[in-house]
């Protein structure tokens, strides 16, 4: 229900005096209410709960967090070369059923 | 997909998970409040990525498995009445009430349709005036502005004929119901992330403080969980206990303003009953006087309901993390997404649905087992 999808914003409009606008989720183009993000321009980025767009998605703090997490990358690479040579499988734990296919 | 494909790649996880493998060193309970994450967790396996001494607690964050049986059953009876168009978000049609569900009642006749977003059902409204359409507004925080916007419209643009039933639930006095509960064994929570979009958080810093709890404002893709737990299994091993944000894109510490002055305008704190744990005091939220008029349970004259839960259905222990879904006798027995006992087993957010859906079908951990030392 929480769900919210992050999509572009390609087009600003008024409906019944409401900041309406269309906004594109990896090429599926939808009608979204902006009412709640007057701060948003178009090719702003904004994330889509239930046709309303509930906040900007702040371009810096996503490459932010992005950086930091590449840097965990080379910090566990140094403290312990063999973590980086995993598989994307999760390690085996006796306490796990295997993953069922 | 732009800020999708990004946090969820598997190299970067297997880095937060190891570096949260080197951070622990002893057993913790982490709940994540969202049933969102919930899904998340299992279906990428997040859970098994985490050494074995992070327990993971699925919260009571899914609306449609908190809305109370005795409003489904309010909603059935509106839905079932001939004139009107009942409108719903699609998760909420299979949610078993006392009889039957919203499925029932539309092969038997009623009008019942599935809405994208409660503007659509604002516009059904406007396009059959001789028909009462009525919203089921459940949800959070995260969807109470949109249920607010309809309701303003309606009044704005003057549409008698659209009214809402409204079950509004909040985050935080769930919170604190979970830590003043004797029973609790939660010790860090991962917040919601978008309700926490539309409300900021400041209002877990006193929870934060008051009960010494590591609350993370967390988001919803592999990375963003990861995240969220690296922080909080932090906190816990350094005995802090603070209100952090992993989820900056997307959440500020004072929210949406726009959001919040609309929810202000058009609705008021109200106590509030969650299916499977109870009555939480004030809360939910509930329209003002002024909007009154906009109420399905106002403009419908119902008949008292008598609801009746399934006996062998113990969705309240799931809720509130004192059972596992796979541990209840009736999971995958006599409840599966098709023959569904409790809302916990049909909701996207559900946890019992989670557990069915992607094969977790056999209890993981066993109460008396030792805990293992984790390689790799």
């Amino acid at each position: 229900m929480c769900l919210g999808i992050p999509g572009q914003v390609q087009s600003i409009y008024d409906v019944d005096g409401v900041r309406m606008g269309k906004v594109n989720f990896g090429g599926i183009v939808k009608e979204v209410c902006l009412a709640f993000v007057p701060e948003v321009n178009v090719g702003d980025y904004t994330i889509v709960h239930v046709g309303f767009a509930i906040t900007r998605v702040d371009e810096a703090s996503a490459q932010e967090t992005l950086r930091l997490f590449r840097e965990m990358g080379k910090l566990n690479e140094e403290l312990d070369p063999a973590a980086q040579t995993e598989t994307v499988e999760p390690p085996a734990c006796p306490l796990y059923p295997p993953p069922s296919t | 997909m732009k800020y999708l494909a990004e946090f969820r790649d598997s190299t970067v996880a297997q880095s937060l998970a190891a570096e949260i493998r080197r951070l622990v060193t002893r057993p913790w309970v982490l709940m994540e409040v969202c049933g969102g994450q919930t899904h998340s967790i299992i279906r990428n396996g997040l859970d098994q990525l985490l050494p074995i001494e992070i327990t993971l607690i699925h919260g009571p964050g899914c609306p449609v498995c908190v809305t109370p049986l005795a409003l489904i059953d309010k909603a059935l009876m509106i839905a079932a009445q001939p004139g009107v168009i009942f409108c719903s978000f699609g998760d909420m049609l299979r949610v078993p009430g006392s009889q039957k569900d919203l499925f029932r009642v539309k092969s038997e006749g009623g009008d019942v349709r599935v809405v994208y977003s409660p503007l659509d059902a604002l516009m059904l409204a406007r396009q059959n005036p001789n028909r009462q359409v009525v919203f089921f507004g459940i949800g959070f925080e995260t969807t109470a502005p949109a249920n607010a916007m309809a309701v303003l419209q309606a009044k704005r643009l003057g549409v008698r004929n659209f009214s809402v039933l409204i079950s509004h639930v909040l985050v935080p006095p769930a919170i604190e119901a979970i830590l003043r509960s004797p029973a609790n064994r939660v010790q860090a929570f991962l917040a919601a992330g978008h309700v926490c979009s539309v409300m900021g958080y400041w209002q877990y810093v006193p929870l934060a403080r008051r009960y010494g709890v590591p609350i993370v404002v967390t988001g919803f893709e592999p990375l963003d969980i990861l995240e969220g737990i690296r922080r909080a299994v932090a906190q816990l091993e350094q005995g802090r206990a603070e209100v952090e944000n992993a989820y900056p894109r997307a959440v500020t510490y004072e929210g949406n303003q726009s959001a919040q002055a609309l929810l202000a305008e058009v609705f008021e704190v109200t106590d509030r009953a969650w299916r499977g744990i109870g009555v939480i005091p004030n809360s939910g939220w509930r329209l003002r006087s002024a909007y009154r008029e906009f109420d399905a349970e106002a403009r419908f004259d119902l008949a008292e309901v008598q609801p009746q839960e399934s006996p062998l259905c113990r969705s309240g222990d799931v809720l509130q993390g004192r059972l596992k879904p796979n541990e209840c006798p009736a999971f995958g027995k006599q409840c599966t997404p098709r023959t569904p006992l409790g809302a916990t087993m049909v909701s996207s957010e559900g946890a019992c649905a989670a557990y069915y859906n992607y094969g977790r079908l056999a209890p993981e951990r066993l109460a008396s087992a030792p805990l293992p030392a984790m390689s790799g």
